[in-house]
């Protein structure tokens, strides 16, 4: 066993792991963020994305010792006292969610997106989704979330 | 409630918890003493089995047991039924071999269960999974279709001689061989419909609960139907009376068909956790969804259409070989036959069909439902064969299809292949899908492509489904068994809100939704005031689920019924209240109101009263306001429509590059066409990942070389462009709520005009076929085929 202390949304958590154990197992099992979601075991589907200091990452291809220090920011950690991320609302608005298991990772990778490119194109929203795998809406209504939300927060003066 | 009942894009109120990653998945749950399993299994595909040795794997730390066939059948567990029986052309019955939840003495495909490994944490099953010694003894195995047909291959099942599952028909032989000998015209076809691995981004799941008080078991398991599991685990595999089973399908990420069936590790968790006095949770692998979620498709098909001089069908010949895989899934008999046959007429008049469809075992996953189920392959056929009858006699793509569909005043229709279709308008759709793709403009846009080195081309496919599954009486009589209604229960809570309690289940198709928005319409409360609870056996009434996009128009049927019922007890209720014949009182907008006089009661004013009798008819009339419905359906219903698209090839590379997708359905009544969009949305995109990205390709042994995302491939963003839905309404003529269903049109319509896209475009090169998935490789292949180049 080996101690890991990290921030995890804003707080500060020590947790006693094996040191094979991933990310995702510290976050869905340690910590009990299940909202972070296992779709593959070869990280191409994008469902467990998490921000890593600020950056995208895939929860299953890094050791929960490596966030040892960092700052990590899950899907729980988005919304601010219940009230949606621009990003989260525009995924309720425009029905850019089906079975639900695929969205938190994309509402992770696509907040990233906007913040580094506030004005995407279409086209640059679907490569920028190109690690992350949905099998419920044929992507349109997740491409048009993002853009939406890019829209609100270019409207709000950045997030 | 304005705005938020029928035909209103209300948005979703399942968003909230999903997107605050608070939804529930079956993996979520963690039970208190909860253990894990990891399944061993099978790297073979066909092998006796020699020895176990599981002494290291006891050994290993945190282990609590391993399990093998010969506890399973020590414990005698049944095995894993098959829903669907069906017969032999001589009216005998198909071969239903025996399937044991782990195998006992052979395996029959890789990834066949052979031991489970109880551990205390998921890290130590895993281990000790590594360290069960299985002695296989490998035997020949056979895994593609026109393998496994040939004299002497490999015999997967000894009672399957020639591994013939069964040998069916369907249709007037005689009367189609005459429609042929007659012909102007006779187009052939030889066809493959790849096989495609159905892949919900939420893996199975499965944790079991033995409660060793209450001698009861809880299952939570990713499921679309936990009534039906409940059912086979109770009277098939575990053999416990269902009041001591509750299964519960919490949030489930994505079904596609894959999770409709019972499968061997639902049966296991439950065992085992009885064995091991504490609960035991599966979660499988993505490596381990390959190899046991049932796949999809995988036909080889001959077909011959018979047309007159003018174009018009005289009859259509087809011979289909089904694979079935190793063992019988669920419901797999049904879809090369009563899902796939039956719709062989498409929306066209068709004087005569006969259809021939064998279905063979393989050393491969079991072959079941997926999105369309049946629906596709019969598409893919007709459609594949309809443009090639175009190009062979000079016609135009549309026009041969427009002078061959069933008119709208030809309803009700009755096809050749048993199905009488109630209504629907295939020239109105065929219109409304051609304008939106600017079907005119396609030569100029055809000029454009080439100028910029590209080959445009445009591909058409005028599709029939029939979903709204399915009239009880007619499905046994078929070969089904169970029934295949729904149910639904309303409570009225005194203060007049409500909770309905369906046996649909909701995994992404958004019925917490759509549900209450038909109780907003008929019963006139908020939608604020509805719930809807889907997925629990312990609460729901006995339902059949959801599959084959029934669940709004057999589901939300079954919800119209009970209110009707709650409406008319309120009357009675509501003609006390207000002095009134039980006769002179109607119910609209929320209110029951004496006619002709501006007398009314408020529903919640109704329910409070009948939950609070004190001023009440308590000789003639119950106090209480719940009531439930079963709802079997008259019919199948038939969604229908026109799916155009345009592709461009790039010549040098072989890529395809979808540039537009323009659809046109009738899915009946909508309730909420942001999510009926939706639908149609994710429908298009497995169905472009058939035509395009995906197959399951077995090697000659049966090892599955695409087995894990980096070599089965699905479609990202980047390989699809936006969609154009369009909708024309015909209601469904015989439910209450005039709807037909949306779920798979998408993927039952667009296959084959993306082939016949890619080949229209590749025709300026002489090629004149390609099969799915139009991968860049194949599609260069036969340009440079074509071109007398390097193949």
């Amino acid at each position: 066993m080996a101690t890991t202390t990290l921030k995890v949304n804003g707080e500060t958590r020590s947790v006693d792991v094996e040191p094979r154990t991933l990310l995702v197992e510290l976050l869905r099992e340690h910590l009990r963020l299940t909202g972070t979601h296992v779709g593959c075991d070869t990280s191409q589907c994008g469902a467990c994305t998490v921000w890593v200091d600020g950056k995208s990452v895939k929860s299953c291809a890094m050791l929960a010792l490596e966030a040892d220090g960092r700052e990590v920011t899950t899907i729980e950690g988005m919304a601010t006292n219940g009230s949606l991320h621009p990003m989260q609302a525009a995924f309720h608005e425009c029905h850019g969610l089906q079975c639900g298991f695929c969205t938190p990772g994309m509402v992770m990778i696509a907040s990233e997106l906007v913040r580094r490119n506030p004005e995407p194109t279409e086209s640059e929203v679907r490569h920028w989704l190109e690690g992350n795998y949905c099998r419920c809406t044929g992507y349109h209504n997740i491409v048009k979330a993002v853009l939406t939300a890019a829209e609100t927060i270019r409207s709000q003066g950045g997030a | 409630m304005a705005g938020q009942g029928m035909g209103a894009s209300v948005k979703r109120r399942e968003d909230r918890r999903f997107l605050l990653g608070k939804g529930r998945y079956t993996d979520d749950i963690n039970l208190p003493g909860q253990t894990w399993a990891v399944f061993v299994r099978s790297p073979y595909a066909h092998a006796s089995i020699r020895s176990i040795d599981a002494s290291a794997a006891l050994a290993s730390p945190g282990v609590l047991a391993v399990l093998t066939g010969d506890h399973v059948a020590t414990d005698g567990l049944g095995g894993i039924p098959c829903g669907w029986q069906v017969k032999n052309k001589d009216d005998s019955v198909m071969v239903e071999p025996p399937h044991p939840a782990l195998a006992q003495g052979k395996v029959r495909h890789v990834g066949d269960p052979v031991a489970m490994v109880i551990a205390a944490t998921r890290a130590q099953a895993r281990d000790a999974a590594q360290l069960v010694e299985i002695d296989y003894d490998p035997l020949p195995a056979v895994a593609h279709l026109r393998d496994a047909v040939v004299d002497g291959a490999p015999q997967v099942w000894d009672e399957a001689a020639g591994n013939l599952c069964f040998d069916w028909h369907l249709g007037d032989a005689a009367a189609t061989d005459a429609q042929f000998s007659g012909a102007a015209h006779v187009v052939s076809i030889d066809l493959v419909n790849n096989r495609i691995i159905p892949n919900a981004i939420e893996p199975r799941a499965a944790n079991g609960h033995y409660d060793t008080a209450e001698d009861r078991y809880t299952l939570y398991t990713t499921s679309q139907n936990p009534h039906l599991t409940r059912l086979l685990l109770g009277a098939f595999t575990l053999k416990v009376p269902e009041h001591r089973l509750r299964v519960v399908a919490p949030d489930v990420g994505g079904g596609f068909g894959s999770k409709i069936f019972h499968y061997a590790e639902e049966l296991l968790v439950l065992w085992a956790s009885k064995r091991v006095g504490r609960p035991v949770k599966w979660t499988s692998d993505r490596s381990e969804a390959f190899l046991s979620d049932a796949h999809g498709r995988d036909h080889i098909s001959h077909a011959e259409l018979a047309l007159d001089a003018d174009g018009k069908f005289r009859g259509l010949r087809v011979r289909t070989l089904a694979n079935m895989g190793a063992y019988l899934s669920t419901f797999a008999p049904a879809i090369p036959t009563y899902l796939y046959a039956t719709l062989l007429s498409g929306p066209y008049v068709i004087p005569a069909i006969y259809a021939e469809v064998k279905a063979v075992f393989t050393n491969t996953v079991a072959v079941d439902a997926v999105r369309g189920a049946g629906r596709p392959e019969a598409t893919y056929l007709l459609e594949r064969l309809v443009d090639k009858a175009a190009r062979e006699m000079g016609i135009d793509r549309v026009e041969i299809r427009r002078k061959n569909l069933i008119q709208p005043d030809q309803f009700p229709y009755q096809t050749p292949v048993a199905l009488q279709y109630d209504i629907g308008d295939y020239p109105a759709t065929l219109d409304l899908a051609l304008q939106s793709v600017d079907y005119p403009g396609l030569a100029a846009r055809k000029a454009a492509s080439k100028a910029r080195g590209k080959l445009r081309g445009f591909g058409i496919s005028t599709y029939i489904e029939a979903c709204g599954i399915a009239p009880s009486a007619l499905v046994g009589a078929l070969g089904a068994r169970a029934g295949l209604y729904e149910t639904a229960s309303v409570r009225v809570h005194p203060t007049g809100s409500v909770t309905v309690f369906t046996g649909s289940h909701s995994h992404g198709q958004g019925h917490e939704t759509t549900f209450a928005q038909l109780v907003v319409e008929k019963l006139g409360v908020s939608f604020d005031n509805v719930e809807i609870v889907h997925g629990d056996t312990d609460r729901i009434p006995f339902g059949m689920g959801t599959y084959g996009s029934r669940s709004a128009a057999v589901g939300g049927s079954a919800i119209y019924k009970a209110i009707d019922k709650i409406i008319e007890k309120g009357k009675k209720v509501a003609a006390h209240l207000l002095e009134a014949n039980v006769a002179d009182v109607e119910f609209s907008d929320g209110k029951y109101r004496v006619v002709g006089t501006d007398r009314e009661k408020a529903f919640g004013d109704v329910a409070f009263a009948a939950y609070v009798p004190h001023n009440y008819p308590i000789d003639t009339v119950e106090p209480g306001l719940e009531d439930s419905a079963f709802y079997d359906p008259k019919n199948f219903t038939f969604p229908g429509g026109c799916h155009c698209v345009e592709v461009e090839v790039d010549p040098e590379t072989g890529v395809v590059d979808v540039v537009e997708v323009a659809i046109a359905d009738d899915v009946g009544v909508v309730i909420n066409p942001m999510i009926v969009d939706g639908q149609a949305h994710g429908g298009l995109a497995q169905g472009i990942g058939q035509a395009l990205l995906e197959e399951a390709v077995y090697d000659p042994s049966g090892q599955l070389v695409s087995g894990s995302y980096m070599t089965y491939c699905m479609p990202r963003a980047a390989d699809l462009p936006m969609f154009k839905v369009g909708n024309h309404v015909t209601a469904c003529t015989h439910n209450p709520v005039g709807i037909k269903g949306v779920g798979e049109v998408g993927a039952i319509g667009i296959p084959p005009a993306v082939i016949n896209a890619v080949i229209d475009a590749l025709e300026p090169l002489g090629v004149t076929d390609i099969s799915m998935p139009a991968t860049p490789e194949k599609v260069w292949r036969a340009i440079q085929a074509a071109q007398g180049g390097v193949a």
